[in-house]
């Protein structure tokens, strides 16, 4: 697994640098880690990177992962809907199962660390052993928590309230809460076999086992074949897009096999591209890391049309292998690009189509707002950012009242 | 507050500065709200909107204005008021207590003026943030004008902004921290000039630091030939 050195080439010597210094002034700092699951998931993802990283650094981290029993976790799954605005209703049966895997976790995890770091809402009411330990507790929220279903918020607030400190994606994911909030974005690992440099060989060979030909513009779509991310709009997009300027489709996806409604969408997908034979549909295992990483290499323009979305993180992924990208102005996606400064952002179908004609025709334009978003995710959306803003909220937590702290 | 001692007799100690950022959970729909907001909020407020994009946006080129401007422009749809509000020199301001005065006379005025106020659409509101900044110091130092240029090769990009723009308005010390030092510590009066007349605000980072490094190479030849 990479060290912080390998990352000097790519953020330079004084961002190590400060990393370095940050980890000396929390030197010794016991931080404990606690999520729901070890493999799978962006957080367990960053997690996995994190932890070594801030070993490396001198603060003394560790990472635990909470059990519960099926029942536990189809209650979390609801929850996490719920949070998302999907209606529900929770019984007191439903407290009395969070409550008895809380109970259980209690006994069987050591907590005993200067700062408890829970992540999402599956282990937030671990925060009970708070007042044996006089220790301080981080709740990090990777949700959108905004518009919750009614009962859903109610559920955890009693537990969320009594954390030191908050923390959110972005800041219309959050609520008003009367405990602080930092706001800090995820990221990705350029070192990851995701984001890390390939060799032209190696993007060659993956587009031809896909079967795509490189003798036209590729226009690629990276997601879930989810409605909420609209592939069939993209296909459309893209036919206006082409009676103008010839190119190349490909929408890449995964997990349609144990997700019915993915399943469902990925039929309607092939079924609106019916035999054209420029439009490329690709159905990935999840762990398919280095030909997603080639397909967005060898793209000369990359769309994420969601309708509905997280912090979309495949944006930046695009954007840090230097691609343009026009994408819809939800979720995380306005905070990863700025409007024809770093990528695209549009509204419909029609828009869409526009700008893929537009970049196509435009291939100096399209280099420019590519390396800007580069340039961006660089500065704001990389694992060395977060691991950077993970610190800084540990200091905060000494000096909670201060604005301005000399280190 | 920050100390000011950074100087050690002749010695300039390059320094960085790093923000985190704390959700006030205010949030505006319009512009009476953002006014009446900008009014109440800390001065930390007030300095994460005019700086952020500075720190987020550092290789953009042309750079993005401030939060305000930009917000006003883009999702109120208010071209002329943000161009107003991106216009605002910040350089012309000492303390951020006179900078948010200007921003709000700024939009004050167009509120005098107007009858309708446009409302941002669901999930375009202001969210109002504040900065925490952490000043740290790095091990960069220079005693000479060429072991100056050195550490402006080397420091990181958020030093160079740390002494420019936080060391003048954020912890108001009426100056950037290169001229003081150039003048106060080197004799180069000239040259601390030059840097003082540099708008950082309309430089890319890298940009400014090429702009920085030039001077100081000019300056180091003027000398060299001067003792020639």
């Amino acid at each position: 697994m990479a060290g912080l050195e390998e990352y000097r080439p790519i953020v330079g010597e004084g961002v190590v640098a400060e990393l370095r210094l940050l980890g000396e002034r929390l030197s010794g700092r016991s931080i404990l880690n606690v999520n729901s699951t070890r493999v799978g998931g962006g957080v367990a993802e960053i997690l996995n990177r994190l932890v070594p990283l801030l070993q490396e650094v001198g603060v003394d981290a560790r990472w635990e992962v909470i059990r519960g029993t099926q029942e536990f976790f189809d209650l979390t799954k609801r929850m996490h809907n719920a949070l998302h605005g999907k209606p529900d209703i929770f019984s007191a049966q439903d407290r009395e199962i969070f409550n008895h895997a809380t109970e259980q976790n209690l006994a069987s995890l050591d907590l005993g660390a200067d700062i408890v770091f829970i992540h999402d809402p599956q282990p937030a009411g671990l925060i009970r052993a708070k007042r044996d330990l006089s220790n301080k507790w981080i709740w990090r929220c990777h949700i959108d928590v905004s518009a919750p279903a009614p009962g859903a918020w109610e559920f955890i607030a009693p537990a969320v309230e009594k954390y030191d400190l908050t923390v959110f994606s972005a800041p219309q994911f959050s609520r008003e809460l009367p405990v602080p909030e930092v706001l800090i974005a995820p990221s990705i690992d350029p070192l990851s076999d995701k984001n890390r440099e390939l060799r032209d060989s190696e993007v060659e060979e993956v587009l031809k086992r896909i079967g795509v030909r490189s003798d036209k513009p590729i226009v690629t779509q990276v997601s879930r074949f989810d409605r909420f991310k609209d592939p069939i709009g993209v296909i459309d997009a893209f036919r206006l897009a082409r009676e103008r300027v010839d190119c190349q489709l490909i929408l890449v996806g995964g997990g349609a096999t144990d997700d019915p409604e993915g399943a469902q969408v990925l039929r309607e997908v092939r079924e609106r591209a019916a035999d054209d034979n420029d439009i490329h549909i690709v159905d990935l295992p999840p762990t398919s890391n280095v030909e997603i990483n080639a397909i967005q290499r060898a793209s000369t323009v990359v769309i994420q049309k969601s309708l509905k979305e997280g912090f979309g993180l495949t944006v930046s992924e695009a954007l840090w292998k230097g691609k343009p990208v026009i994408a819809g102005a939800v979720g995380g996606i306005p905070l990863q690009i700025t409007h024809k400064y770093s990528g695209i952002l549009t509204h419909t179908v029609e828009g869409t189509a526009f700008w893929i004609k537009m970049l196509l025709a435009a291939p100096e334009f399209a280099a420019k707002l590519g390396e800007n978003g580069r340039e961006h995710v660089r500065n704001n959306f990389l694992l060395t950012r977060h691991m950077r803003d993970y610190l800084l909220a540990f200091l905060y937590l000494e000096t909670p009242h201060e604005r301005v702290v000399e280190l | 507050m920050a100390s000011t001692a950074q100087h050690t007799a002749d010695s300039f100690e390059f320094r960085s500065l790093l923000n985190l950022t704390l959700l006030t959970g205010l949030r505006a729909r319009d512009l009476a709200e953002l006014v009446q907001h900008m009014r109440t909020v800390p001065g930390a407020v007030i300095y994460h909107h005019t700086h952020h994009f500075l720190v987020q946006h550092q290789f953009l080129s042309p750079e993005p204005p401030n939060d305000f401007a930009y917000w006003v422009s883009n999702i109120l749809l208010e071209e002329r008021l943000g161009e107003e509000l991106a216009a605002v020199d910040l350089l012309r301001f000492p303390t951020l207590r006179d900078l948010r005065n200007a921003l709000i006379q700024v939009i004050q005025g167009f509120l005098d003026r107007s009858s309708n106020l446009r409302t941002a659409p669901h999930g375009g509101e202001f969210h109002f943030m504040e900065s925490v900044s952490y000043v740290m110091p790095t091990s960069v130092h220079a005693t000479n004008l060429a072991e100056f240029r050195e550490g402006l090769a080397r420091v990181s990009l958020s030093s160079i902004a740390y002494h420019m723009f936080d060391a003048r308005l954020r912890l108001e010390r009426a100056d950037n921290d290169f001229s003081r030092w150039l003048e106060h510590s080197l004799g180069e009066g000239q040259l601390a000039e030059a840097f003082r007349k540099v708008d950082p605000y309309t430089y890319t980072w890298d940009g400014l630091r090429r702009r920085l490094l030039g001077m100081v190479g000019q300056k180091l030849e003027e000398n060299s030939r001067g003792r020639a």
